[in-house]
């Protein structure tokens, strides 16, 4: 069991969902902090939900405020590579390289792109995450398995 | 407790940095708990908000609630580099940037804007781990000031003689002292800086330093706590803090010397003055020898005073020239300290030291010492170094008639040995080159008469060996600057024994080294402490060589000289600001110092390179201390002007180590002493 949820994790890193960023988030939960990163990516999860539709209100409007876009998306980046969603953080990347240079159709494009990986990443850590709970506390060890 | 209690008590040091009070701000939610999480890693405590206004309210309110603050970039109720100006300003707390946004551009823009540092998310743990230096290293920059100014107006009423060198020691001394120095001045300008500084710092000026020395003497340094030698001291404005950071310092400053002491004592016993170089040098023995007579402690506060206030350790270089004012005809006269110290805050710093010097000769001579300390210190400082050698070496022997009283009243060891040193040493140091081997005689002259008699003819050395310092590496030496000069002027004298210019050269080593004036460095460690190494090395090259050959005559006088400096000469101090190079000179040099040397050992301690006679200079100028004690008290043996040597080195080193390194202990000032 302890090997599945290893290899569950191990596929998200090789599939480049989640980086090193998630290990040390592991490394944090400890006996006083025992969800810890759960209870973190619950809250990635809020305040990307909310940023999302954030972006999107701001996507409709023309001409397109890419300042304000740029600011958006650049919380969600911040967010993003504190969990360890490198997917998602490269798209936030690249969505504010189009905000920079003022490309609208790119920013939209780019913006459809990160919510599916976003979609799909969230789907992916939940699965981890249920699994990890039926396992049991999962220590450190868990990862180095 | 409190940031700064632990930083000036020194106890619970061993927590820190555990429990260090962070404040995080950041809008984003994930990231702040990410950062929450990672700070109670460390093992810090932690307070979040969201908002920069709740943080700024919360920051207002209690101004010494939190150690640090880490806040992003990007936040929606108000810029992250606005939130950072604000809390510099009212608050001057650390802040750590944090963003998402690495561009070097924004990076740029936060450490312009006063930034700590600037950390990219996602932030890892190592990064957290670190973010207490910021908090030390903000908070030991600030007590300076405050003492600064405290230590200025006290002085001020003391003896203006401190004055002088306290000016060069220390940039921040706020105070205008009405010394009679005229390099008061320096001491001015510089004090204005400081008060352009938001918060008072505490200066610790030469006179504020000897007071200090003499509450610590009075007490016992194992008994001195903050508060009784606050109460002691009975300054205004001073704080059980500042006294306790400074406190903090002193001991380890006295750990240095301890080992430099021998040398220094020799060193200032055989300087008597003359030399500026000596001086220096022997100042720090003189020092150190204060720090053996700490009981007495008058002289040693004063004339440590005097060095640490000058900074002019950091300066060595001009206390040497100080060194030459005080000895020879300061001693007995606060002029000469005035002349040293004049000369001293001229050549930059190293006036404290030379004042001390000669106050330290006029500490020996039961003369008020810190009076005379500082006169001498001051005079000499003015006279430059040059005096020194003038200096009677009957002088410095009256004036060491009671060294180790006088030095030890001088808590400041630093100023009572670079007194002493220069005292006697100054004679001696003051040949520097001389010394080497006139030291021998003159040393015995310095021990009462060691000073003079090995400053006498020490002087010669010492000039040489100062000069040579001075010369080879002018720079070097007297990295500080004056120093070499003043050094030079030693040296040249007639390099009886010095070929020190071997040293000199060696001097180049110096700057690297510092460490080799060990014996110097003994009572230059304390001015080198400063981080004159580089200068010290000069410096201590010079006495050095002196040393191995002067052997004996430094023997004399040195011995005395440097047992007290050693105390004073921080010759390990300066080994400390050479930090490993010098460390080993130091140490070497402290051998001189002690009269070990022998000419050939002296010698070979300063080619070895500033490194060994850094070290062993200290550990010369340790044992220096210890044996200035003694020697001073019986006009001891013929030490060898090893301890001259060392002082010389020591003070160049002291110079050097000043510049080089930053006293804590606020002998950086002595760093003229030490590290000339």
């Amino acid at each position: 069991m302890h090997r599945q949820l290893a290899n569950m994790k191990q596929t998200l890193f090789d599939q480049g969902y989640l980086d090193e960023q998630f290990i040390q988030l592991e490394e944090l939960q400890d006996d006083a902090n025992p969800n810890f990163v759960e209870e973190v990516v619950t809250l990635y999860y809020r305040d990307s939900a909310r940023l999302i539709q954030n972006i999107e209100q701001a996507l409709e409007k023309s001409p397109l405020d890419f300042s304000k876009l740029e600011c958006l998306m650049h919380q969600f980046k911040g967010s993003s590579s504190s969990i360890g969603a490198k997917r998602v953080k490269s798209e936030c990347t690249q969505f504010k390289e189009h905000c920079r240079v003022g490309n609208a159709d790119g920013c939209k494009r780019t913006f459809q792109q990160l919510k599916k990986e976003y979609a799909t990443l969230r789907k992916k850590v939940e699965v981890y995450f249920q699994f990890a709970r039926q396992i049991g506390p999962v220590e450190k060890a868990c990862r180095s398995k | 407790m409190t940031l700064e209690k632990i930083m000036s008590d020194g106890e619970g040091y061993d927590d820190f940095p555990a429990g260090l009070r962070v404040l995080a701000v950041d809008d984003n939610p994930t990231c702040l708990k990410l950062l929450e999480t990672l700070l109670r890693k460390c093992q810090y405590h932690v307070t979040t908000t969201s908002q920069a206004r709740m943080a700024l309210k919360m920051l207002r309110e209690n101004k010494d609630r939190f150690d640090l603050v880490i806040s992003d970039v990007h936040m929606p109720d108000m810029d992250g580099f606005k939130l950072l100006e604000l809390v510099g300003l009212e608050m001057d707390l650390p802040v750590i940037m944090l963003s998402a946004n690495g561009d070097p551009k924004l990076v740029m823009k936060g450490i312009t804007h006063g930034a700590c540092d600037y950390l990219v998310k996602p932030v890892r743990i190592e990064e957290l781990r670190n973010i207490w230096q910021h908090v030390i290293r903000k908070k030991r920059t600030e007590p300076k000031n405050q003492n600064g100014s405290a230590d200025q107006g006290n002085d001020n009423q003391s003896s203006g003689e401190g004055n002088g060198p306290q000016a060069d020691r220390n940039g921040k001394c706020n105070r205008k002292r009405k010394d009679e120095e005229d390099f008061s001045e320096d001491n001015e300008n510089e004090n204005e800086d400081p008060a352009a500084s938001k918060k008072p710092r505490v200066v610790w000026s030469i006179e504020l330093h000897r007071k200090f020395v003499a509450a610590v003497n009075q007490l016992g340094i194992e008994k001195a706590v903050p508060k009784r030698i606050l109460d002691l001291m009975n300054v205004e404005g001073l704080t059980r803090e500042n006294v306790a950071s400074h406190l903090q310092k002193y001991r380890l400053y006295l750990k240095r010397i301890s080992s430099v002491a021998s040398q220094q004592a020799n060193m200032v016993a055989a300087l008597g003055v003359k030399d500026s170089h000596f001086m220096r040098i022997a100042p720090f023995e003189g020092l150190g020898d204060f720090r053996t007579f700490s009981g007495q402690g008058r002289l040693g506060s004063a004339a440590l005073s005097h060095y640490t206030t000058g900074g002019m350790f950091g300066r060595l270089n001009t206390p040497n020239v100080n060194l030459h004012n005080l000895s020879p005809s300061t001693l007995i006269q606060p002029n000469h300290g005035q002349s040293l110290t004049n000369s001293i805050s001229a050549l930059g710093k190293v006036h404290p030291a030379l004042a001390s010097t000669n106050q330290s000769q006029s500490l020996f001579q039961g003369i008020p010492s810190s009076l005379e300390l500082d006169q001498l210190q001051q005079s000499k400082c003015g006279t430059g170094m040059s005096s020194f050698n003038a200096m009677d070496n009957s002088r410095l022997r009256n004036k060491f008639s009671d060294p180790g009283a006088a030095i030890n009243s001088s808590s400041n060891i630093f100023n009572s040995s670079t007194n002493m040193m220069l005292q006697g040493s100054y004679q001696q140091t003051m040949s520097g080159g001389g010394f080497g081997d006139q030291s021998s005689q003159n040393m015995a002259s310095l021990n009462m008469d060691s000073f003079n008699v090995g400053v006498n003819s020490s002087s010669s050395l010492l000039d040489s060996a100062t000069i040579q310092s001075s010369t080879t590496q002018p720079a070097s030496l007297l990295s500080t600057e004056p120093f070499h000069s003043q050094q030079l002027p030693m040296s040249t004298t007639g390099n009886n024994g010095f070929s020190n210019d071997p040293y000199l050269q060696k001097n180049a080593i110096d700057t690297s080294s510092t460490t080799m004036s060990l014996p110097l460095e003994d009572s230059r460690e304390m001015h080198y402490q400063q981080g004159l190494v580089g200068d010290v090395q000069n410096i201590s090259h010079i006495p050095s060589q002196r040393w191995g050959e002067q052997g004996q005559s430094y023997g004399h006088g040195s011995t005395a000289t440097f047992g007290s400096l050693n105390a004073h000469v921080p010759v390990s101090g300066l080994s400390h600001s050479l930090d490993q190079d010098s460390g080993i000179i130091n140490e070497k040099m402290g051998v001189f110092m002690n009269g070990r040397l022998g000419g050939g050992a002296s010698t070979l301690m300063l080619q070895n390179g500033n490194e060994k006679l850094a070290s062993e200079s200290r550990a010369m100028a340790n044992d220096s201390f210890l044996l200035e004690q003694q020697k001073i008290q019986s006009v001891f043996a013929p030490r060898s002007y090893d301890p001259l040597d060392a002082m010389m080195n020591a003070m160049i080193k002291r110079e050097q180590d000043e510049t080089i390194a930053n006293c804590d202990f606020g002998f950086d000032d002595y760093s003229f002493e030490s590290g000339m």
